[in-house]
């Protein structure tokens, strides 16, 4: 019977929000006709005054300031217990890479146990290092009579699509006949840009009308697959936001539909964009206890992004990068190796 | 935005109430917890700094109130200097005297520059305005597909054709004009990363479209990145302001302190769906409100104001505060409330409400509210009045009369009894002022007395919080109230 308290107090806080408001409507009216003058608005009548594109930094110099941060770790000399001004370097490019405040308290901790008995700089890079220690193989083969589903999940906007494309390639490459499940069958034209990779790889895909149930085109490609003698499915889903439970429950049924025979999903990679915050620990989480992530394919790699938040999404929840996305071009995703990767998060 | 943040100012407040002065010691721990709740949020590490240091100097200030209670001091400087940054309304958008205006969307891949582009052009209809589309975005496959889709779906143009970007957005505005569009919306390409090619590019076509507002789409979970983002785009564009996308994702949004601290131009847009309508306007004092756990007053007002009849409030409430609150007050003021939406839903808008009793409120389920209806009509009209006439024989008759148990009246009794002791203790002597609100400003001034000090004056924008510590003060007597239960909870 809490109910009646609550009733209470909400009558009450009504009432007095009802004075309440009364004066401030009051005081937003003057401070309306007081500062309508001084309001600026959005609207510039003029185009302002843009500079000269010849007179703008280069990129290298534009990011010089964050750089030279970097380049006060690698100079940080001494050895054995770390200065509290010491410290605080190494606490800042942690934080800046997007670590996260967590996990760079704990590696700082770490620090301060250990001391740095051959330096700050190799210190944390074998901090870091041992963050990343899960089993990183990358599975191709399925049980004997299964085809191998690789699926792929992520927000949207994470690069799901590109990267299918760019890992179809590679399988072509190493010999693989490809076929593509094109289940994001959420987002406009999705299913046409996986089908314009599709033809660029030379891989078969199967498609379905916008709005089609996304297990039903997975279902499709696997069996067509198995028709064919595919050596592999690369199956797409619509970008989904990790904090809606129906848009997991659909995912988590994606990817029964897959793993029933004959198919069987071998990877689920979940894709995540390098310049994602602290966000991406959470999408980890979700994404996992909905489809059982078993990677993950760090994309945008290549721009002032560090991806740092992958150190504490493997720290915390064991899900190992697996492959790194630097730059456009097919030949520009590459298998993720932990040693590049510290070094361009001290380094960069 | 800051669910964590509001959390620990909250931890602070009550962890420096008892104290009378600030030590240095209490104000590096509290800016601590502030720091790391801006840290979470993703907010870049330099605007941390500057942000924590604006609030020391605030702190350190002579202007610094001798009436509020420490937590507060803190709580006050970093509430002014979040709205400081954030600014304090929305945008105004105005448009070209001579049309088109024409807007020019820049931003990374996967910002959702396509989708903003669609969601802008219905906004602007919902305007009355007369949108266009320009897919100047060549270079994703199927991006002008993409958009052609959305366009079809609300009614608006698309303009594209296969030659390159600047050339596209130079004919898609001459096209706009001949067809006397008085809005145009240029969607450009993205690109991994910023590098120069994208720079040139996107100047360009700037330079030849002469935009009156230039967006930068900027993605909410975007992490220390995003300030060079926007400071790169600030620097070739000139950008007007942000659009802020994906603000389902994380509430915390700290993408938009940061962008905001850099390049000092205001979010004028917040995207917080997939669906073309979850766009609007970005109201910055509500976030900020809402950063600290202010609740969403203002909505909560707004939607009591649509809904509720002031007499039928106004005049229960009055009797509330004299003691004479009867059943049939009661009554009104339940259905008053309930035409507001569900008790859960309310609960999450008010500002310091604790958890417990906000997962309370969102337990109850309409049932129990008819149960209570149906046992208070089940009673006669004098026993609404004088509830302490009610015997053991009329109980029965009234468990009886609404389908309930003896228990369940006598508990409503109960409950009933121990809420107007309450409201006769809150309603108190000598009211300044005749009438119903004269009382309820007795209430709320006594409430402010309590807590030992007063509103000063310019500092309104925390009244919210008033109301807030207001509430608060009827914790302790809520706990009573549940420990006063004369049934389990499970009969309830």
């Amino acid at each position: 019977m809490i109910v009646l308290i609550i009733v209470l107090i909400l009558v009450a806080l009504v009432v007095g929000d009802a004075l309440l408001i009364r004066r401030l409507r009051r005081r937003r009216r003057e401070l309306a006709t007081r500062t309508r003058s001084l309001v600026p608005e959005v609207l510039v009548t003029k185009v302002a005054s843009r500079p000269d594109l010849n007179d703008i930094e280069t990129l290298e110099r534009r990011l010089s300031s964050s750089r030279s941060i970097f380049e006060r770790v690698r100079a940080l000399s001494g050895v054995g217990a770390l200065s509290r001004e010491q410290l605080d370097v190494v606490e800042e490019v942690l934080l800046r890479s997007d670590i996260g405040v967590t996990t760079t308290n704990e590696i700082l901790a770490g620090l301060v146990v250990n001391g740095a008995p051959s330096g700050i700089a190799s210190a944390l890079r074998a901090a870091l290092l041992s963050s990343l220690s899960a089993d990183r193989s990358i599975r191709t083969l399925a049980s004997p009579g299964r085809v191998p589903v690789w699926l792929f999940v992520g927000v949207n906007g994470v690069g799901k699509t590109t990267t299918i494309g760019k890992l179809a390639q590679r399988h072509v490459n190493e010999g693989r006949r490809v076929m593509l499940a094109a289940g994001d069958t959420f987002r406009a034209a999705a299913g046409e840009q996986l089908q314009q990779w599709a033809t660029r790889t030379g891989s078969d895909i199967v498609r379905a009308a916008e709005g089609a149930d996304p297990g039903s085109v997975v279902h499709d490609a696997i069996g067509r697959a198995l028709a064919r003698g595919s050596d592999i499915v690369l199956a797409d889903t619509a970008g989904r936001r990790a904090n809606s439970t129906n848009l997991l429950d659909e995912l988590s049924k994606i990817r029964r539909v897959a793993d029933r025979e004959p198919g069987e999903v071998i990877e689920t990679f979940m894709v995540l964009d390098a310049t994602t915050g602290q966000n991406a620990l959470s999408q980890a989480r979700e994404f996992q206890a909905a489809a059982n992530v078993t990677g993950i394919v760090l994309t945008k790699l290549d721009g002032t992004a560090r991806g740092g938040i992958v150190v504490a999404i493997e720290r915390e929840l064991s899900i190992p990068v697996k492959y790194v996305g630097v730059g456009e071009t097919v030949d520009d995703l590459l298998v993720f190796d932990p040693r590049n990767f510290v070094d361009s998060l001290l380094d960069a | 935005m800051f669910d964590a943040l509001s959390e620990r100012l909250e931890r602070i407040s009550s962890s420096l109430r008892s104290r009378g002065r600030l030590s240095d010691a209490d104000l590096d721990a509290a800016l601590g917890d502030v720091r790391s709740a801006l840290l979470d949020a993703d907010v870049e590490f330099g605007v941390v700094r500057a942000f924590l240091d604006a609030v020391r100097e605030r702190l350190s200030g002579e202007a610094l109130s001798q009436s509020l209670s420490p937590g507060q001091q803190v709580i006050k400087a970093v509430h002014d200097q979040l709205v400081d940054i954030l600014g304090s309304s929305a945008l105004k958008i105005t448009y070209a005297s001579r049309p088109p205006t024409v807007v020019l969307l820049a931003g990374l891949q996967g910002a959702g520059k396509t989708t903003t582009a669609a969601k802008l052009a219905l906004w602007f209809k919902q305007q009355g305005r007369q949108p266009y589309l320009v897919a100047a975005d060549l270079q994703r496959p199927a991006a002008v597909e993409q958009l052609r889709v959305l366009a079809r779906e609300i009614g608006v143009d698309v303009f594209s054709q296969a030659s390159d970007p600047v050339d596209v957005a130079k004919k898609g505005l001459a096209e706009a004009t001949r067809l006397g569009r008085d809005v145009v919306i240029i969607d450009t390409a993205g690109r991994l990363a910023i590098d120069e090619a994208l720079m040139r590019e996107v100047r360009s076509i700037s330079d030849v479209t002469s935009p009156h507002y230039t967006f930068l789409v900027i993605d909410a979970v975007t992490g220390q990145d995003a300030v060079h983002t926007a400071k790169a785009f600030h620097e070739t564009l000139e950008l007007t302001g942000l659009i802020v996308t994906k603000l389902d994702y994380d509430t915390r949004g700290g993408a938009v302190l940061s962008a905001r601290g850099v390049v000092g131009r205001p979010v004028v847009f917040a995207s917080s769906g997939e669906r073309l309508a979850d766009f609007d306007l970005f109201y910055p004092d509500r976030m900020a409100s809402r950063i600290l756990g202010m609740g969403d007053v203002m909505s909560l007002i707004e939607q009591a104001e649509r809904t509720m009849d002031p007499d039928v409030v106004a005049e229960s409430a009055g009797r509330m505060m004299s003691g004479q609150f009867t059943l049939d007050d009661f009554m009104a003021q339940l259905n008053q409330v309930r035409k507001m939406g569900s008790l859960g839903g309310i609960m999450r808008m008010m500002p310091g409400v604790t958890k417990e009793m906000r997962s309370a409120a969102s337990n109850v389920d309409e049932g129990q509210l008819n149960r209570i209806e149906a046992i208070v009509n089940s009673m006669t009209k004098r026993e609404r009045r004088e509830p302490i006439i009610i015997d053991g024989s009329r109980r029965a008759r009234i468990a009886k009369g609404s389908g309930t148990s003896v228990s369940a009246v006598n508990q409503l009794l109960k409950q009933f009894g121990d809420m107007r002791k309450m409201m006769r203790q809150m309603g108190g002597t000598n009211p300044t002022m005749p009438g119903p609100m004269g009382k309820m400003a007795n209430l709320a001034a006594r409430a402010q007395a309590q807590r030992g000090d007063q509103v000063p004056p310019g500092f309104e924008s925390l009244a919210a919080g008033m109301k807030a510590g207001a509430t608060k003060q009827g914790g302790p007597k809520n706990k009573k109230k549940k420990g006063g239960r004369v049934t389990p909870p499970k009969q309830r």
